[in-house]
């Protein structure tokens, strides 16, 4: 069949991109509070001063003509990413594992050189990878040297964890696993998988990609079965922490696992919801309500989260 | 302290029952149609009277027009602020504008509305008595040659007259008509009708204007009246053609002149058209209530003519709005920037659909092509999209040019195509073709596309039209609409099939 019915999706609790944007980001989302989400560098400045972890920031280009000297910048670091600090939807980043010589390694094991290098630089600044082509400023930051124990779950991208907190619940939870088919992006439009995550344990509930069902990753093989989210209470207080952090009380957190510092803050989105509803084949509208309730009985940080794991896990 | 929610229901409920109450009101009290049925096209015209007054006292004659050949005048308004002004006498009527003194360069302004429910024949007239102007020697033997080729190869007043104006115009090649046409004097008066009164016709001019809607400058034409002993005959001298052009609005017959200005010199007389199609019932229903109803002094038609023309295009536009916040909120479909689909479908409604299509897609195609190549070189973006709006510019000038050459007429239309809007498309299109890669441009295209064109379809709609230019009220009840549907919290079409296989194993 091609449509659902809007009662089936209903009674499914599916939260829909009308009743999210006026019930949820509307009501519960400040304006004024977006740029902390929107501009990576105010995210991780604001997240460094609550110790929460983020990549370590390498430097920050701003003008064009910075852009010149931007590879003496580079020099110290043998891998790092490049970023615009606007940038939506993953876009306009360069990931440098390596050297050869004077060029640059990228993930997949391409050679660039460094006058491309520069010129990405200049497209960030131009605007190129930013929400309505503004002017952006580049950033480069620390390559995440992430967790072996979910490598094999990814092919070619790093595994991210998206978490939705609402009112400082952590509420519904996925991991992103990039593809050959998704061209090494996290994206599930693309063709990622969505993996649907226990909020109480953090293992895996089901997994989908282009709307379907699948049990293992279509490169690497393996089961999403024995999928299981390590530091998992740290990945769910960091997400708590992002809704305080912002003051936007509806809100996505992207979690990467680093191999020494363990979760680790990526970026923040204020517009989240939808793919994460077919990743965990289930729907947000009961879950928010019920973060609602334990947000209304308590104030405290803990009691949130482990509210939130006794409600809301087993993916109901 | 009401919900914001119960708010925007009341508020939007008021506009809908506003709008609609006093559409009701309209149709049943004031006997306005609410359904188009027959159309008439009324026309108003707009005469604009402007001249550089000298020292002293200045009078203005301006002859008005009488309904003949079944023309009827609506409306008739003289705008003459600080002048002194009448109207006298009778067929033809002369509007009178005097002052005793005047600085600077002045416009007056006569405004009138007529329609033409019958095409009827000219009334007849008694003909003048024939005045034929003085020739000197020369002349006077080449137009009696003249006159004896022209009766010879015709056979009454109606074949004379054509030959002559054939003869008269750029392709005549009688040797004696083009001396008489180099060589006549300005004070003798015409001289088409010098030499129908030589050649005992008795003839007079049909002053009147050529309609063409949106025409702003517009100047009055002569066309050429015989006598032919019993009937008059209409001709055009321009194109020697026999009868009554079509459009074109009877001002006066006979000798006297247009427009008279003692005191003033630089006078002209200029014309603003516009012409609009309405129910016949609607133009009966003003006729009668004009200046009765407050109401009608404030609807769209007490507006001046260019300001009607405007508003016919700009009352659409809630419409188009409509459009766009009902497929992109209850239907989903994701169209690249939020009312770029509505300035498409205004140039689709200049181009007519399948052509603005077509100009549209090559535009876009042709530009990407471009912008991909620009993309190479490195460019700040500012430059980039200001080389792409040069590029679209040269690209629509190559088009129209082509086009024209090839006889292609509907393609110059291509200059009601929002420049800047369509270099953002080819810009917005040329990035998410390198990030999302060429499926996402063409659903975002295809959107755009599909939602102007049910822009436009809603837009070009004559129920549509009439609907809101006679019921501007309607407009208010439309905001009500798009506010309520602000609050929509429902699903959107795309959602159920986006989660179609959601809880199904």
């Amino acid at each position: 069949m091609l449509f659902r019915s809007p009662a089936a999706l209903r009674r499914m609790g599916v939260l829909g991109m009308n009743e999210r944007n006026v019930g949820y980001i509307g009501r519960y989302n400040p304006r004024r509070n977006y740029p902390l989400v929107d501009n990576k560098l105010l995210t991780k400045s604001r997240a460094q001063s609550r110790a929460i972890p983020v990549p370590q920031l390498y430097a920050v280009v701003e003008y064009q003509h910075q852009v010149a000297r931007s590879n003496e910048l580079l020099v110290p670091y043998q891998g790092f990413v490049i970023k615009p600090a606007q940038g939506s939807g993953g876009r306009g980043i360069l990931v440098v594992q390596g050297r050869r010589g004077d060029n640059y390694l990228k993930a997949s094991g391409m050679e660039i050189s460094p006058d491309e290098v520069a010129r990405h630089i200049s497209n960030i600044l131009a605007g190129l990878h930013s929400l309505g082509g503004r002017n952006d400023t580049a950033m480069v930051e620390a390559l995440i040297d992430f967790d072996p124990c979910l490598a094999k779950f990814s092919y070619e991208g790093v595994p991210d964890i998206r978490v939705i907190a609402f009112r400082g619940v952590p509420v519904m939870a996925m991991m992103r696993c990039a593809t050959h088919a998704s061209d090494g992006k996290a994206n599930l439009h693309q063709g990622a998988v969505g993996v649907g995550l226990d909020i109480a344990t953090g293992s895996a509930l089901r997994a989908v990609q282009h709307g379907q069902l699948v049990d293992a990753h279509p490169d690497t093989g393996a089961s999403f079965d024995s999928l299981q989210i390590p530091h998992w209470e740290r990945v769910l207080d960091l997400a708590a922490s992002c809704v305080e952090m912002t003051g936007l009380q509806y809100l996505g957190a992207d979690i990467v696992l680093d191999r020494q510092q363990g979760p680790v803050l990526l970026e923040l989105n204020a517009r989240p919801g939808l793919a994460i509803q077919v990743a965990n084949q289930a729907g947000l509208r009961d879950r928010l309500a019920i973060a609602a309730e334990i947000a209304a009985a308590t104030d405290d940080h803990d009691e949130k989260i482990e509210a939130a794991r006794a409600r809301l896990g087993g993916g109901g | 302290m009401l919900s914001s929610r119960l708010k925007i229901e009341l508020i939007a409920g008021a506009l809908i029952l506003f709008g609609v109450g006093l559409t009701v009101y309209k149709v049943f009290a004031l006997g306005f149609p609410l359904l188009p049925g027959e159309y008439r096209e009324v026309w108003t015209i707009e005469t604009k009277i402007s001249f550089q007054p000298e020292s002293g006292a200045v009078d203005v004659k301006l002859t008005l027009p009488e309904p003949v050949a079944g023309w009827e005048l609506l409306d008739e308004h003289f705008a003459s602020s600080g002048f002194g002004f009448a109207i006298r006498g009778e067929e033809p009527r002369r509007a009178n504008w005097t002052k005793q003194n005047l600085q600077r360069e002045t416009t007056l302004y006569y405004k009138l509305q007529a329609y033409r429910p019958t095409v009827d024949a000219l009334p007849d007239r008694p003909p003048e008595a024939l005045m034929p102007p003085l020739l000197n020697p020369d002349q006077q033997v080449a137009m009696e040659r003249l006159l004896n080729v022209l009766r010879a190869k015709s056979v009454d007043v109606e074949s004379f007259t054509s030959l002559l104006l054939v003869e008269m115009g750029p392709e005549g090649s009688d040797p004696d008509a083009g001396f008489l046409r180099s060589t006549w004097e300005e004070e003798s008066g015409d001289i088409l009708l010098g030499i129908l009164a030589h050649a005992g016709i008795p003839a007079g001019h049909l002053r009147g204007i050529r309609l063409e809607d949106g025409r702003r400058r517009q100047t009055a034409s002569a066309l050429l009246e015989v006598y032919d002993g019993d009937n008059w005959l209409v001709f055009d001298p321009e194109t020697a053609s026999r009868g009554l052009p079509p459009n074109f609005f009877v001002w006066q017959r006979g000798s006297q002149a247009l427009l008279d200005v003692v005191g003033g010199s630089r006078s002209r007389l200029e014309f603003a058209l516009v012409s609009n199609s309405l129910p016949a019932r609607a133009v009966v229903a003003m006729e009668q209530r004009l200046g009765r109803y407050a109401l009608l002094d404030f609807s769209v038609y007490a507006l001046p003519v260019e300001q009607q023309g405007v508003f016919k295009g700009l009352l659409l536009l809630p419409v188009a709005a409509l459009v766009v916040v009902i497929m992109r909120l209850l239907v989903g479909i994701s169209t690249s920037g939020t009312f770029m689909p509505i300035l498409i479908a205004i140039a689709f409604i200049q181009t007519t659909l399948l052509v603005g299509l077509g100009i549209f897609l090559t535009l876009v195609a042709a530009g990407l092509w471009i912008r991909s190549w620009l993309s190479h070189m490195n460019l700040l973006l500012v430059s980039r999209i200001s080389a792409v709006v040069i590029v679209v510019i040269f690209l629509m000038a190559t088009l129209a040019l082509v086009s024209y050459k090839l006889g292609l007429d509907q393609v110059l239309s291509v200059s009601f195509f929002p420049v800047v809007i369509l270099a953002w498309t080819i810009e917005r299109m040329s990035i998410l073709w390198e990030e999302e890669g060429p499926h996402e441009v063409l659903v975002q295209g295809g959107g755009s596309l599909l939602v102007a064109v049910l822009a436009y379809l809603a837009m070009s709609n004559r129920l549509v039209s009439h609907l809101t230019f006679n019921f501007p009220e309607l407009t208010l009840s439309l905001l009500g609409v798009i506010l309520l549907l602000g609050k929509y919290t429902g699903y959107r079409l795309s959602e159920l099939y986006r989660f179609r296989n959601l809880g199904r194993d």
